[in-house]
């Protein structure tokens, strides 16, 4: 049995801006059917990535193939992807419908199956009835809609999704997420997603992409990336984790090499409380707390040196035991097998 | 502590009182714009329902309509006519000329290149419309340097027979309707390229990138999407052209032969023969024909995109 080509391919891929590398020799593939977010700050390059499958830039080396197939320098209009756009980009002059039906129009698909079409996504999107609105009329979480429906009406074997929810509220982007990740599994077309807000990553992907600097730097699984972070830069921006190195990481885990540990495996315990076997411990003092409602965010500073944020469930304790902690000595404690080797990038 | 200053005193006292402020601001334009703009004009269409009296000489001050059917009489039928035909050439050819080069500065050209364009536009705006038409003549006259290097291309007979054409030929192009309108395309054309440039500006790129995403060439984009949102600065500029075009005098009278145009006539009516109704009655219809032109506009979706 032979494996069906991935959806999208990277062979050494880079773009070049004058002395900027956008994109830094990139190797990826993207399977078919998959939700894939190219997740990084800005200016890490993922948004290029994005534009160099979409055919809206074309890579200055290396190679791009869509299910096997070469794009490389292939314009966008012969490239079987849609976009669904940062600022959204619907047609002003036309209605909600005309924008919708564009893509048909201009395969010439014939009216009445495009209108059908039409009238079919806009339901989709939860959006029936508003045919006739210009974009102007409609509401931030509207157009979205109408962006996806745009988009998804051509019924792409690949959809790009550029930071669609940025500009959307905290609610609506949560419904959102929940709404696009149950329409990918509907549609079952292969989701390429852009984003720099990790939380989004981790709720809707099958695999994730870190990119830093124009390079992709670790590809895997919303757990993998969690868990098994592969460098500080990874550890770092996808949650809050805790770097620890040279004589903390001698005085705690017996060896100079940096590994991370996530704020949530530390307990908090009495001074010169028992570590059991396969724990880690360091002593130190807490220096500043944060009550954030489900949770608290305590800052340790330890005797060997630095520091570990520390984040609790707020099961039993009030904001004022919370609050009494504050310049309490602790012991914290943590399994070994949390802690995490990492590489350091320069 | 010391008392306040009194233009200090004056911005908290105008700081409370936002519409005071504004009626304060807005005072002079208005009143420029109400009573000796819209006053004028609206004067000058009283005058146009007076009559002249042919054997005084005097101005009739009695409401009629005679003054209107003089101007329907076949000589002054033909010098409106052909005013607007004029200005409606002079539109197309302005609008077709602008639009490469507008599109050219709004989306191709680096900011240096557009500067030196904007500068190359605006310059001859700098010199007088009158050295620049009187130019002109010279330009096209049939010792000039356009017969000269038509001469020297070996095409004169293309021109000659160009100026053959009945009606908007003549002797030169310095004395022939031709020549008047590759005048009027040289000193309206930036008028409609600005707005145009303008129009172009405000698209956004995402917006081509998407309609191309969608499967649109080129061609398609243009047609459906950079056309449509252009359209706006296109009637705008061909407001410019068009009404410019409507009511110069200076052109015709430069490079024109007997045929008169509108402005011509205006001049003509209220200056030597004094007849104030007929010449305000001819400048009413550069006004009618321009609304016109805008509600047609209206009707077509040109200001769809705003």
């Amino acid at each position: 049995m032979t494996t069906p080509p991935p959806a999208v391919r990277f062979v050494r891929v880079s773009r070049h801006f004058g002395d900027v590398r956008a994109v830094d020799d990139v190797t990826l593939d993207i399977l078919d059917g998959e939700f894939f977010t190219l997740l990084g700050p800005s200016g890490s390059g993922k948004t290029t990535c994005l534009r160099l499958i979409a055919g809206f830039d074309h890579p200055s080396e290396g190679r791009i193939e869509l299910h096997g197939v070469e794009v490389s320098t292939l314009p966008p209009y012969e490239r079987d992807v849609n976009t669904v756009f940062q600022d959204y980009a619907l047609f002003p002059h036309m209605t909600v419908a005309e924008n919708v039906a564009y893509g048909l129009v201009i395969k010439k698909v014939p009216p009445r199956e495009r209108q059908e079409r039409v009238a079919e996504m806009l339901a989709m999107v939860q959006l029936p009835g508003l045919g006739h609105r210009k974009p102007t009329q409609l509401s931030g979480g509207q157009r979205q809609r109408v962006a996806l429906a745009r988009a998804l009406v051509n019924r792409p074997r690949v959809l790009l999704l550029d930071e669609p929810l940025g500009a959307l509220d905290l609610k609506l982007r949560q419904q959102m997420q929940s709404e696009l990740k149950a329409l990918q599994q509907q549609v079952g077309i292969t989701f390429v997603y852009v984003t720099h807000d990790q939380d989004e990553a981790l709720t809707m992907s099958d695999r994730i992409g870190v990119f830093n600097h124009g390079r992709l730097v670790q590809v895997g699984t919303p757990a993998e990336i969690y868990e098994r972070p592969a460098t500080d830069f990874v550890a770092g921006f996808v949650g809050v984790s805790n770097l620890v190195s040279g004589d903390a990481a001698v005085a705690v885990a017996g060896s100079p090499l940096t590994f991370t540990i996530r704020p949530e495996k530390i307990l908090i315990r009495e001074a010169g409380a028992a570590v059991s076997d396969g724990m880690c411990a360091a002593d130190g003092w807490i220096r500043d707390v944060v009550y954030l409602g489900a949770h608290t965010r305590y800052r340790v500073e330890l005797a060997a040196g630095g520091e570990l944020t520390v984040i609790e469930q707020n099961v039993e304790a009030t904001p004022a035991d919370v609050r009494a902690a504050r310049g309490r000595s602790v012991r914290l404690l943590w399994h070994r097998a949390h802690n995490r080797l990492v590489a350091t990038q320069p | 502590m010391s008392t306040p200053s009194l233009s200090r005193r004056l911005s908290t006292y105008l700081y409370r009182r936002p519409v005071l402020a504004l009626t304060l601001l807005l005072a002079p334009p208005l009143v420029w714009l109400g009573v000796v703009y819209l006053g004028s004009l609206f004067s000058l269409l009283v005058q146009s329902f007076f009559s002249l009296d042919g054997f005084t000489g005097q101005v009739v001050r009695r409401f009629t309509l005679a003054t209107y059917r003089d101007l329907f009489t076949r000589a002054n039928l033909d010098i409106i006519l052909r005013t607007a035909g004029m200005a409606a050439s002079v539109t197309v050819a302005a609008a077709a000329a602008a639009f490469p080069l507008a599109l050219y500065m709004a989306r191709y050209a680096s900011p240096r290149m557009k500067a030196f364009l904007y500068l190359a536009i605006l310059l001859p705006l700098w010199s007088s419309y009158l050295v620049r038409v009187y130019s002109w003549k010279l330009i096209l006259a049939r010792e000039g340097i356009l017969n000269w290097t038509v001469t020297q291309l070996r095409i004169e007979g293309l021109l000659a027979s160009l100026l053959a054409l009945p009606g908007i030929g003549g002797p030169s192009l310095s004395v022939s309707l031709l020549g008047m309108f590759i005048v009027y395309l040289y000193v309206w054309l930036p008028y409609m390229i600005l707005p145009v440039e303008a129009a172009l500006e405000r698209v956004p790129e995402s917006l081509l990138e998407a309609s191309s995403d969608l499967g649109a060439r080129p061609r398609e984009t243009f047609r459906r999407i950079i056309l449509p949102l252009a359209l706006p600065g296109v009637v705008a500029g061909s407001i410019f052209t068009f009404s410019l075009t409507l009511g110069d005098f200076i052109v015709p009278y430069a490079l024109g032969n007997s045929a008169l145009f509108i402005g011509q006539a205006v001049l003509a009516h209220q200056g030597t023969a004094g007849n104030i109704p007929l010449a305000a009655a001819f400048t009413v219809v550069p006004t009618v024909i321009m609304a016109i032109y805008l509600t047609a506009a209206k009707r077509a979706g040109a200001f769809d995109a705003l």
